[in-house]
């Protein structure tokens, strides 16, 4: 098991630094030099090369690559180009709204979805199957900021249960999970009918096998064989599938903190390449791909811990 | 406690797209506790249907018709509900496949503790000192530990014992045992039927052990009945069967077991031709087209069941008691 989180430890590391090459290269693609676009047309050329200097840009790219990954290691993720503020203060202010937003939606989405997928499974062929499964691909099919622009309309606009915009105020829990409301439901509802349908899909190939029969054979209640016997299996599929899709739900998150004007990380980034900011494009981008690389690290990790089979694998 | 079964005029259909499949027509069987109870036959000929349908573990699609009574009540009549607290209570079911049968995520003592949840007058801990008390009896040594172990983690013999131990844990008045030893090679099959026949000295319920191999069935019960194309053709003492079989079918399969050849052959001889088309049942005896005592009554009207001894009996027209 620890030769297996080392290794797997390891490959996310590589993965961090390959997506960093890739950042780089497509900077140094990109027609027109940083610099410029930061001072505009006319900055003398002294200014132009003081601003070089300071940001690297004048060193060969592999230099600038090390450098990045030897500043990130002591915590410094390089200056806003704009506000000359570190980028890692930036990221930190913006970061807990976006998390606390995927996470609540990821955590409505399981909650809901997974107890929807066993029921359908329990009552297979019957009209709530039936209607779960509608629903499913409904809400599937309906795009996140759909559903954001909608339910503002509703319950912000018509209604004025919710706020319309922001993420409350500081300290005040209330007002805070109050503007958390329409962003996460948002983002949750079209995973609650991805999960609904993947549960169930993995449950009914799970169910067809003997010791399924065997739980059965000893009257075990059906709830019990379907909330223990069946599910320890069947959710380990949709554990890889939310896994990857959290990077799906964090780029929604863009969208969705656009449309209820929520300061996050989907804003900060949209700003930063719309500006040309590229050290805060860098900085953003490292942290969510090490989020994204740890989520799939620990999902593995837990798929490990759930299969006894999987365990034995690597173990030793 | 524990009661007398039997099923009478039993008959179980599948409704499938290709229409009915008419699994098990007409069975008339009996036990009684403390008897051991053999069903043979070859692969298809409805043995595990029966044994499914007194475990009232048919699939959706299946139609039963007759009834199976258990103590005097008709498991057949009663509701899904009650159905399953018989299951695991009154009825236990020892699976086909050891390898298979229990749950690859759970440990084993988990897995047991969940199978005694009839016994409400028992925590966990006194579930779990049954647990290692009856692995021990079924001889797996070391049964404290082994039950923290997850199924993969024992060998196929050692997870027959933890089902046998598993289906006597509810102390069952039938014990069903669906093929204990197809899975096993042949080692291990004989240590199973060694472990079965020092059980059922000890135990007083009804054990039904179903197999398509001859010789598990000649060392294990009191009484067999052998069973073709959905039908029981031939029943009686285990000794009147192996001796004095009077079915043709009965005859030609006992005829093909190598265990009673005395000789070595060149070839393995077989029954020729292969068994009717279920959807389609024919309208005379099953074994007719097969038969090779078969005369005109045979392929029109059904057989009578001619009772040949108190207890012996043979579905064909050719015998005569």
């Amino acid at each position: 098991m620890l030769a297996y989180a080392v290794k797997r430890i390891g490959l996310g590391l590589l993965i961090l630094v390959l997506v960093m090459v890739a950042m780089y290269a497509a900077v140094f693609l990109v027609p027109g030099d940083p610099a410029t676009v930061a001072l505009g047309p006319r900055a003398t050329p002294e200014l132009k090369r003081l601003l070089i200097e300071r940001m690297g840009l004048d060193q060969p790219v592999w230099w600038q690559i090390v450098e990045f990954f030897r500043n990130a290691l002591t915590g410094n993720l390089g200056y806003d180009v704009w506000s000359n503020r570190p980028v890692s203060a930036l990221v930190m202010e913006a970061l807990p709204n976006t998390l606390i937003l995927g996470l609540t939606a990821l955590a409505v989405a399981l909650l809901i979805g997974v107890p929807l997928g066993c029921l359908s499974v329990m009552r297979r062929g019957t009209l709530a199957d039936a209607v779960i499964g509608v629903l499913s691909v409904g809400v599937i099919a309906v795009p996140s900021f759909v559903v954001a622009i909608y339910s503002l309309l509703v319950f912000a606009v018509t209604l004025r249960w919710l706020p319309a915009i922001g993420a409350g105020e500081a300290g005040d829990i209330v007002s805070q999970a109050k503007a958390l409301v329409m962003p996460a439901a948002a983002i949750a509802l079209g995973w609650i009918g991805y999960i609904a349908r993947m549960v169930r899909a993995s449950m009914m190939e799970v169910m067809g096998e003997p010791h399924i029969r065997t739980a059965r054979s000893f009257g075990l209640p059906e709830w019990k064989i379907v909330s223990k016997y069946a599910l320890r299996i069947a959710i380990i599929p949709t554990i890889s599938l939310v896994a990857v899709g959290l990077g799906s739900i964090l780029s929604s998150a863009v969208f969705v903190e656009a449309v209820f004007a929520r300061p996050g990380i989907g804003k900060l980034i949209t700003d930063a390449v719309n500006t040309r900011n590229y050290p805060v494009v860098m900085g953003t981008v490292l942290i969510m791909t090490a989020i994204y690389v740890s989520i799939t690290i620990a999902a593995d990790l837990l798929i490990a811990r759930l299969d006894p089979r999987v365990r034995d694998v690597f173990r030793g | 406690m524990s009661g007398s079964l039997a099923a009478s005029d039993l008959s179980v259909r599948y409704e499938t797209p290709h229409g009915a499949v008419h699994a098990l027509r007409h069975v008339d069987i009996e036990a009684h506790p403390g008897e051991v109870i053999g069903i043979v036959g070859e692969s298809g000929c409805g043995k595990s249907t029966l044994v499914t349908a007194l475990a009232n573990l048919l699939p959706a699609n299946a139609r039963i018709e007759g009834s199976i009574c258990y103590n005097g009540v008709d498991l057949a009549k009663l509701d899904a509900d009650r159905q399953r607290l018989l299951r695991g209570d009154e009825i236990a079911l020892v699976s086909q496949d050891p390898m298979t049968a229990f749950n690859p995520v759970l440990t084993i003592g988990d897995q047991l503790v969940d199978f005694q949840h009839h016994r409400k007058d028992l925590g966990r801990a006194q579930k779990r000192s049954r647990i290692a008390a009856m692995l021990d009896r079924v001889g797996i040594a070391d049964a404290e530990r082994r039950m923290d172990c997850y199924p993969h983690e024992l060998s196929g013999g050692m997870r027959q014992r933890v089902a046998i131990a598993a289906a006597l844990l509810t102390d069952p008045g039938l014990l069903i045992a669906d093929e204990p030893t197809t899975a096993l090679d042949v080692t291990m099959e004989a240590q199973i039927i060694h472990l079965l026949r020092e059980l059922r000295r000890e135990y007083n319920g009804i054990i039904i052990v179903v197999s398509h191999h001859l010789g598990v069935i000649a060392e294990l019960c009191d009484r067999v009945y052998v069973m073709y194309a959905g039908e029981v053709v031939e029943g009686g003492e285990v000794d009147a069967i192996f001796h004095d079989a009077r079915h043709p079918y009965t005859q030609a399969l006992l005829a093909c077991d190598p265990a009673r050849f005395h000789e070595r052959l060149e070839r393995l001889p077989t029954i020729p031709g292969t068994p009717p088309n279920l959807t389609l049942p024919p309208s005379g005896c099953v074994y007719a087209p097969r038969c090779d005592r078969a005369f005109a009554p045979c392929v029109s009207v059904a057989p009578p069941l001619v009772k040949l001894s108190t207890s012996h009996v043979a579905r064909c027209h050719a015998v005569t008691p």
